[in-house]
């Protein structure tokens, strides 16, 4: 950061209030304890936690030093690296980055405006549109392909973004079987699982389950990760007055606990592994039922939620930039905007929810391109109020005045057009949209919706984009891992395996 | 004379007021009330006030639940003398509910148990990650009329498709309704796998679950016809 120059942010939280809700995560570790899965129970006797002991109920009390201890282990910091091997997220700091939403089962058809099942074609068309957005460091597992075996859709989709994309990957298992597949894919296009392990590509998302529960496969995921080296993300996801307290303060709380836990569990296993203090937090619809993810005080809980795992020095994830709108229409501009500047401003490390309609429901290209606008006038924001100025040999240097230095130039004719620093200055200053966003005078043309420059932005992405050429070998490996999971899940089911071209 | 207590009735179901109904329960019995009328035309009042305050968006899903067991208390008291007097309440209907397979999300299931429960159904709560052989066993066990499967997660949504396929090859159906819901459960995927309803929430369920019982009973009378 430059001298004198105040970075715009905004805090929810108190430090006596992080204090608080840290003490009280801690006493819900001891009381009533965190349930957990058969996978982790050894790991955590041998740690001196005993595991149900008294009703055999799976439920382990963690004592605050050992949860200490594993926070003190886990790093501060860590980058994905793109495949030509550059760091492209910094997971740490404040620094902010946006990846699409992940594991729909629905796609916004944009003719029909109807939702149908997505398919293999739908995450290629979301991969080349993000691939193409640099408002994106990241690609998600955006959308189920339901034209692949359910048994292998996790592996399968993961196969399909590393095919079409350069670009880091946010994603997750759907089984403990799945992981194993998917680390082999990320080994096999990284060259070895040493080099996964030095210069990761993807994060996984794990999940506990609300409240307090560290289910048999979210255990499981947890200790493979931290074992194979390949970053986590704890997903906790209480939902405030449904699985959770009512209260946002009650429900950070119980975030903390759940990610507590899980940084305990990984830590153990793989005491200096990469682990994100991540979550998908929010409020229960009194009415529906329903978890509103545009909901401002969703977007308080992401916030809180960051700030609490920021305060203990930790890489920090949220889900905003969606809205519960069906279709792309106001609400999902003005719920997707609000949060993508609101997590912006809480300097969260990876914000994933972009293109996502019908609270994480139903997946929508067109929403993507208009919701990278949002993001890109977020990161602006950010960015703050910089000074600075621009000296004849053309280097952009901060300046000793202002203004007074043009207006020498200028005087009083206005001329500010023709100025020099006017030219090498303006895109800094300025986020210059794309033509999703209309500034244009009106014209002879009857003014254009939102929805159909989007459409045509979209298609102008995807038109743009070069497929990456990968390695005969390579593509030849990724193949044979996921024929041979497809075989395995096949051959357990006693189903012939039948994968979609793509 | 007992209309202002009958209105009292109803106004602790409305209140969400458990021990308040009990305590309007236990006076009707001393009052020599008969039972089934302080349901009729008491509590259950309030409790269909409840779900039409809930259905326009008066009322909250805390308010419903609130009400649901202010409803609970009061049967509990009543019921005893019900069974006394051979004056039951007739179940509306027996229902097996459980969230699918592998699924541990049980709060919609649990809400749509509270609200029928509370509504006159018999519920056979079989819990969460309930295998498609369970479902069928207690369906049979209890000579249910409708098996209700929920799923959150779009992963376990096929665990709804294998529930009906078991009541499928029990031979169970048409006679079982299957109906489904769940956050992810669309009318489409409904009708994808053959289940007789979904609904989007548990008071839509309350409906679903009396239209589908007027089939039952109508299957019932002619199936009787036919026979007679």
């Amino acid at each position: 950061m430059r001298p004198g120059i105040q970075l715009p942010s905004i805090q929810l939280l108190s430090p006596g209030l992080i204090g608080r809700i840290l003490r009280e995560a801690f006493e819900l570790l001891m009381s009533p304890g965190v349930r957990v899965g058969s996978a982790v129970v050894e790991l955590l006797q041998s740690a001196g936690v005993e595991v149900g002991v008294a009703a055999n109920d799976g439920v382990a009390r963690l004592p605050e030093p050992l949860v200490r201890q594993c926070l003190a282990s886990a790093p501060r910091d860590f980058y994905l690296y793109n495949r030509q091997g550059e760091k492209t997220v910094h997971y740490g700091g404040d620094d902010v980055h946006f990846d699409p939403g992940s594991c729909c089962v629905q796609m916004l058809d944009p003719g029909t405006l109807e939702a149908r099942l997505s398919e293999t074609r739908d995450l290629v068309r979301i991969v080349q549109v993000t691939e193409g957005l640099p408002q994106f460091a990241a690609q998600s597992t955006a959308v189920v392909c339901n034209d692949a075996p359910s048994a292998i859709g996790d592996l399968y989709r993961l196969f399909v973004v590393l095919q079409h994309s350069d670009k880091p990957v946010v994603t997750g298992s759907f089984s403990a079987a799945g992981l194993e597949g998917m680390i082999d894919l990320l080994a096999a296009d990284s060259g070895s699982a040493e080099k996964l392990r030095q210069q990761p590509r993807a994060v996984f998302d794990v999940c506990p389950s609300p409240p307090l529960n560290w289910s048999e496969f979210g255990s499981h995921n947890l200790l493979d990760l931290a074992r194979a080296g390949v970053p986590a993300e704890i997903v906790s996801m209480p939902l405030a007055g449904g699985t959770a307290p009512v209260t946002l303060a009650g429900s950070v709380t119980q975030h903390a606990a759940e990610v507590l836990a899980g940084i305990t569990l990984h830590q153990l296993a793989g005491p200096g592994s990469p682990v994100v203090w991540g979550g998908a937090p929010a409020i229960f619809d009194m009415r529906t039922g329903g978890a509103p993810m545009g909901a401002v005080e969703t977007a308080m809980l992401n916030m809180a939620c960051a700030e609490v795992g920021k305060h203990l020095g930790l890489p920090t994830h949220g889900y905003l930039v969606a809205t519960d709108s069906k279709l792309v229409d106001a609400q999902a501009g003005a719920e997707s905007a609000r949060s993508a500047m609101l997590g912006a401003l809480a300097g969260i490390n990876m914000i994933s929810g972009a293109g996502m309609l019908e609270s994480l429901a139903c997946f929508s290209v067109e929403k993507l391109v208009i919701d990278a606008e949002s993001i890109a006038s977020a990161q602006r924001l950010a960015r703050g109020i910089e000074v600075r100025g621009h000296d004849v040999r053309g280097d952009d240097v901060c300046s000793e005045t202002l203004a007074t230095a043009m207006f020498a130039q200028t005087g009083l004719s206005g001329e500010f057009l023709k100025l020099k620093e006017t030219r090498a200055l303006f895109r800094q200053e300025q986020y210059l949209p794309s033509p999703v966003i209309d500034r244009s005078a009106r014209g002879a043309e009857p003014p254009s919706d939102v929805c159909r420059r989007a459409r045509s932005r979209v298609d102008e992405l995807v038109s743009k984009y070069r497929k990456p050429s990968l390695p005969e070998d390579v593509l030849r490996k990724f193949q044979a891992i996921v024929d041979r999971e497809a075989a395995r899940e096949a051959n357990r089911a006693g189903v012939a395996a039948d994968l979609p071209r793509n | 004379m007992s209309d202002p207590l009958f209105q009292a009735m109803r106004q602790s179901i409305i209140d969400g007021a458990p021990e308040k109904a009990a305590e309007l329960a236990q006076q009707a019995l001393a009052n020599g009330v008969d039972p089934l009328e302080a349901v009729n035309r008491g509590f259950a009042v309030g409790i269909k006030f409840a779900g039409d305050q809930f259905g326009c968006g008066e009322m909250f899903l805390p308010d419903l639940l609130a009400s649901a067991e202010a409803m609970k208390a009061a049967i509990k008291i009543l019921e005893p003398e019900m069974l006394k007097r051979g004056s039951e309440r007739e179940a509306l209907g027996k229902i097996v509910l459980g969230t699918a397979r592998g699924d541990i999300h049980d709060i919609g299931k649990n809400l749509v148990a509270t609200i029928l429960s509370a509504s006159g159904f018999q519920i056979f709560d079989l819990g969460t990650s309930v295998t498609p052989e369970q479902f069928v066993a207690k369906a049979k066990e209890v000579d249910a009329d409708i098996v209700g499967v929920s799923a959150l997660l779009t992963t376990t949504m096929a665990g709804q498709k294998a529930v009906i396929e078991a009541l499928d090859r029990n031979g169970l159906r048409p006679r079982v309704k299957a109906i489904i819901g769940g956050a992810a459960v669309t009318s489409k995927w409904a009708a994808e796998i053959g289940a007789d309803g979904y609904s989007r929430n548990a008071i839509d369920a309350l409906e679903l679950a009396k239209n589908l019982m007027r089939k039952v009973m109508n299957k019932d009378m002619n199936t009787g016809t036919a026979l007679a």
